[in-house]
């Protein structure tokens, strides 16, 4: 019995949806869909975790966020330029501090600044310096290269126009060079505050009061009052309202720069 | 003051262990239009960007409006602000809009404040027959637009000589004539210019003084009428006769 090439693959995808059926078929027939409202969809506590989970967690998961990505952007951003210096010592500092910082856990990173810190110098951070250092750090290593790679993008002739109307080094690196490669990394920046919005959860294993906590750190306490995982999917949808639009812009950039692709290594 | 502009001797360069320049002398007088012509790879660019440093020389002096640029102690940022220099590819700064490419130099290394920086750039747009460009960014405009606002940038810094290298190689033909047509225009009001070009037309029309470069040497030197119209050396015969009636020459013709 032969079958043509097209009537077979109209076949295959037939059996493709009619194991869909069949699978969800199965689930609604043996689910206990009591048991999984309850657990994932407790309306009552879902309910109970509003306001605050806005005002007061989202909030703080933005606030700690934009703390750690500013100065994350800043220290990354010498990095970058000291990964091109011409100096060598300065390239080698720039690349351990990269490379040490990529290869660890970003939770060693915030113990080490919320309790090894303290112990170790009799210092201690608020909050806000806790999480400004811990994702800064964090960040700065991830985005050094891409920042570096922004810059090498930008065209040699740039430079020299720049340069030919009399503008010193770091004049066109200020006014020509960095604002070009910006541009060209937008992209990648967004992702790369995608990742520490949700790296911003890790501050949670810090004691936090209440009027500190953020997204994470809210879910579990109100996971502890609640025998139910609600708290821990609303807190997760929660996080989808700052990174989905994220996601969104860097996808909308990255068209607009004409898929213009730095590579990143 | 005297009339030289630009005064290079015994210029050397080379990239490891290339020889790309192996001795240039070259004067060139207070607006004087001087074209430079060569084959592929003689160093006509190098020697271009040797005059603003964009290069650094491996021997020789170069002088530019009395300011000896081999000199270690110069301080070459503020030289480079009396140079003009056109480049093959624009390079219009791509982030700012046209009158902004025109500014920011005057702004930053001038130090202009905003309104005659302004004002100095509207003038120069409108040479450069601009104006109502003013607001595009560099990416809107065609080629010829483009390289026609990079002149009108130099000129904003009101240069004591312009560096033109194969300004119009990189354009549609149809666009060639406008951007010749402004170069001209300032060769008229007595600029001083170095222009490296294939267009042997304009060079004739515009030149006081053309150069043959060819492997690292000035070869031929004179009136474009001579050097053009009626060249000595057989290698610049050779070269002329493959540019302007490049049909009838394969690349495999015998030098
Ligand atoms: N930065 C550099 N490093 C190494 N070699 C170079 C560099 N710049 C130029 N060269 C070499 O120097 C030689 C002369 O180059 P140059 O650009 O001055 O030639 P040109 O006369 O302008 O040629 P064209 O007409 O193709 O523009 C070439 O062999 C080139 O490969
Ligand atoms: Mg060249």
């Amino acid at each position: 019995m032969a079958m043509s090439k097209r009537k077979r693959a109209q076949y295959f995808r037939y059996a493709q949806y009619g194991l869909l059926v069949l699978v969800a078929a199965l689930i609604a027939i043996f689910a206990d869909w009591e048991k999984i409202r309850t657990a994932f969809f407790n309306l009552d506590v879902a309910i109970k975790m509003f306001p605050t989970i806005i005002v007061t967690a989202l909030k703080n998961t933005i606030i700690y966020t934009v703390l750690g990505f500013t100065f994350g952007l800043a220290l990354g951003l010498v990095l970058a330029l000291m990964k091109l210096s011409s100096v060598g010592p300065y390239r080698w500092l720039a690349t351990i501090y990269i490379e040490f910082f990529r290869g660890v856990p970003a939770l060693l990173v915030f113990i080490a600044i919320s309790a090894g810190v303290p112990l170790a110098f009799n210092l201690l951070f608020d909050i806000y310096s806790t999480a400004m250092l811990a994702l800064g750090i964090v960040g700065a290593a991830y985005m050094a290269e891409t920042i570096r790679a922004g810059i090498q993008a930008v065209p040699k002739g740039q430079v020299e126009a720049a340069r030919s109307l009399g503008m010193s080094v770091v004049r066109t690196n200020v006014t020509i060079v960095i604002p070009q490669a910006f541009r060209i990394i937008l992209p990648p920046l967004t992702n790369e505050l995608i990742l520490l919005t949700k790296d911003s959860s890790l501050i949670s294993i810090i004691g936090l009061t209440g009027a500190q906590y953020e997204l994470t750190k809210f879910g579990r306490e109100t996971l502890s009052r609640n025998p139910s995982l609600t708290p821990i999917l609303v807190a997760g949808l929660a996080y989808l309202i700052i990174t989905l639009p994220l996601g969104y812009l860097s996808r909308r950039l990255e068209r607009r720069t004409g898929g213009k692709k730095v590579s990143v290594v | 003051m005297s009339d030289i502009c630009v005064e290079i001797s015994g210029l050397k360069k080379s990239f490891g262990p290339l020889d790309v320049l192996k001795g240039i002398d070259l004067t060139v007088q207070r607006g004087e239009v001087v074209c430079i012509i060569g084959p592929s790879g003689s160093g006509k660019s190098t020697l271009l960007r040797c005059v603003n440093l964009l290069e650094e020389p491996t021997g020789g002096k170069i002088v530019v409006n009395g300011t000896e640029l081999t000199d270690p102690d110069v301080d070459i940022d503020a030289a480079r602000t009396k140079i003009g220099m056109v480049f093959q590819s624009f390079n219009l700064f791509s982030h700012l809009t046209v009158v902004n490419n025109l500014t920011v130099a005057q702004r930053k290394v001038l130090k202009r404040n905003e309104k005659s920086a302004q004002e100095i750039a509207l003038r120069n747009l409108e040479r450069v027959g601009l104006s109502e460009k003013v607001n595009a960014m560099p990416a809107q405009l065609s080629g010829g637009q483009q390289q026609r606002v990079a002149i009108a940038r130099a000129l904003s810094m009101d240069p004591e000589v312009m560096l033109f290298d194969e300004p119009t190689s990189a354009l549609d033909p149809e666009l060639v004539g406008d951007v010749l047509g402004v170069m001209r225009q300032l060769a008229q009001e007595g600029m001083t210019m170095l222009v490296v070009t294939h267009e042997m037309q304009f060079a004739r029309e515009v030149a006081d003084k053309v150069l043959f470069m060819d492997g690292g040497y000035v070869v031929e030197e004179g009136p474009a009428e001579e050097v053009i119209g009626n060249p000595q050396q057989e290698r610049t015969k050779t070269f002329l006769s493959r540019v302007l009636d490049p049909t009838h020459h394969g690349p495999g013709d015998p030098e």
